[in-house]
């Protein structure tokens, strides 16, 4: 194996795709024992464990090139909120059911079109990540598109809460597609994706679903931006201080 | 305390020299002093070919299936006398690193020590490499093996019928889904095709 050497782009890189799958897993672990029904139940849990599994492969990896002997727990539990390089949408809060399944419906969709990307990175081990988690990434990218059409075109509730789930989260979309200097230069140098050239696509599929729930795409709104430059909404901090509550009060307790 | 030893496994162990013997079998420590040690347990006396250490890997259950082995869903990639190759099913699958230290385990006790557990994630698992037997292992514990391209109505493990549905999506594991019997009722696991 090549020597790692110390590579700021390609620990940027890895950090934002793995805080994504990280803060977006926690989130969903919030309803372990709280779902509507026990499939669902199910559903949550699983997909929040595919998407911590992905986190440890990236944060693992990131840590490896960074060469500062931090493992992978250690970036995920003795980060603060400031390091943390994950997109606003992950971290928004569950809200009830429906805008839980709007904001995977809207990541998701993503996700599944980005690791499509990054099965051709330059980096094996992203495109090798990329291309085994793909095929999860599809499975949440349907299963929230079903729930997204079943409540929208269900009853007048649950239609409503649906509207109002998507309206949250639709400000968080445009941060998906943002290419600023650090994506830029990873996907000059192919390891990361263009994900810029991809939004007609995406915004296409999102469209075709919303349709069928017989809903409408809700109203542009001022973008929000910074995650990924560590500038994040207030829930963030609050989600961490659980997740990494009891690694930094016993921090070397072992399973 | 006296240590009885099998003198059978004394000619098994070339691997470790004897540092000594005292007496009915005892033996100093081999970091001197007059401690007494348990020797290493003895090397099995057998071949070292590949077909013994896929044999080792076959006894290995998985942790969540046990009627399956780690070979019949695919997992063990590749074999040689220095490294078994394995891949994990799911990205987040927490049975990976039992089934890393079940397969350790199983290897240090057939006395394959050196040979070193590699993990890798390309090309990634697919439910194509669980082997024919695996597939019939699976439905005799009760759970639909994943379907061959192209079919797309799952069989009910107890009695057989094609007439049913699913409940939901995920099951109890990453790698199925919640399916019911219409005819027979009886719900059951169907392993999702990956």
């Amino acid at each position: 194996m090549a020597t790692l050497v110390q590579d700021d782009v390609m620990v940027e890189t890895l950090l934002r795709l793995g805080d994504d799958s990280l803060i977006l897993g926690q989130r969903l672990g919030e309803w372990c024992g709280h779902a509507p029904s026990v499939e669902v139940d199910l559903s949550l849990a699983n997909m929040g464990l595919d998407l911590i599994g992905q986190a440890t492969h990236f944060l693992g990896r990131a840590g490896e090139v960074e060469g500062k002997g931090r493992d992978g727990d250690a970036i995920a539990f003795r980060r603060d909120v400031l390091d943390f390089r994950n997109c606003w949408l992950v971290e928004q809060p569950n809200g009830d059911f429906a805008q839980t399944m709007a904001r995977q419906f809207l990541f998701s969709t993503w996700q599944e079109m980005l690791f499509g990307h990054l099965e051709g990175s330059s980096d094996d081990f992203i495109a090798s990540v990329a291309a085994k988690a793909v095929k999860e990434v599809r499975y949440h990218a349907e299963l929230s598109a079903e729930w997204v059409i079943r409540l929208g075109d269900g009853t007048e509730e649950s239609r409503r809460r649906m509207v109002d789930g998507l309206d949250w989260h639709w400000r968080f979309v445009p941060e998906l597609f943002e290419m600023d200097d650090a994506a830029t230069a990873a996907a000059e140098r192919g390891i990361g994706a263009n994900v810029a050239a991809f939004r007609e696509d995406y915004d296409r599929r999102i469209r075709s679903v919303l349709a069928e729930a017989t809903l409408e795409a809700p109203k542009d709104q001022r973008p929000i931006l910074g995650g990924r430059r560590g500038h994040h909404s207030e829930h963030l901090g609050h989600l961490i201080a659980v997740m990494q509550h009891l690694p930094r009060t016993y921090p070397d307790a072992t399973w | 305390m006296v240590v009885a030893l099998d003198k059978s496994a004394l000619r098994a162990t070339k691997a470790f020299p004897l540092m000594g013997e005292v007496g009915g079998g005892e033996r100093l420590h081999p970091l001197g002093g007059s401690r007494k040690f348990t020797p290493p347990q003895p090397l099995p006396i057998k071949g070292r070919g590949l077909e013994d250490i896929w044999e080792v890997l076959e006894s290995v259950p998985d942790p969540e299936i046990p009627a399956v082995s780690v070979v019949d869903l695919g997992i063990v990639r590749t074999v040689s006398p220095k490294r078994v190759v394995i891949t994990p099913t799911y990205t987040g699958c927490p049975a990976t690193q039992v089934i890393e230290r079940d397969i350790r385990d199983a290897l240090d006790a057939a006395g394959y020590r050196d040979v070193a557990i590699e993990t890798t994630l390309s090309p990634p698992w697919t439910t194509d490499w669980i082997s024919e037997s695996g597939k019939a292992k699976l439905k005799a514990y009760g759970i639909a093996p994943p379907l061959p391209a192209g079919q797309r109505a799952v069989e009910c493990p107890q009695c057989g019928s094609i007439h049913t549905e699913e409940i939901s999506r995920f099951g109890s594991t990453p790698c199925k889904a919640q399916w019911r019997c219409i005819d027979c009722l009886e719900p059951f696991d169907l392993f999702k095709c990956h």
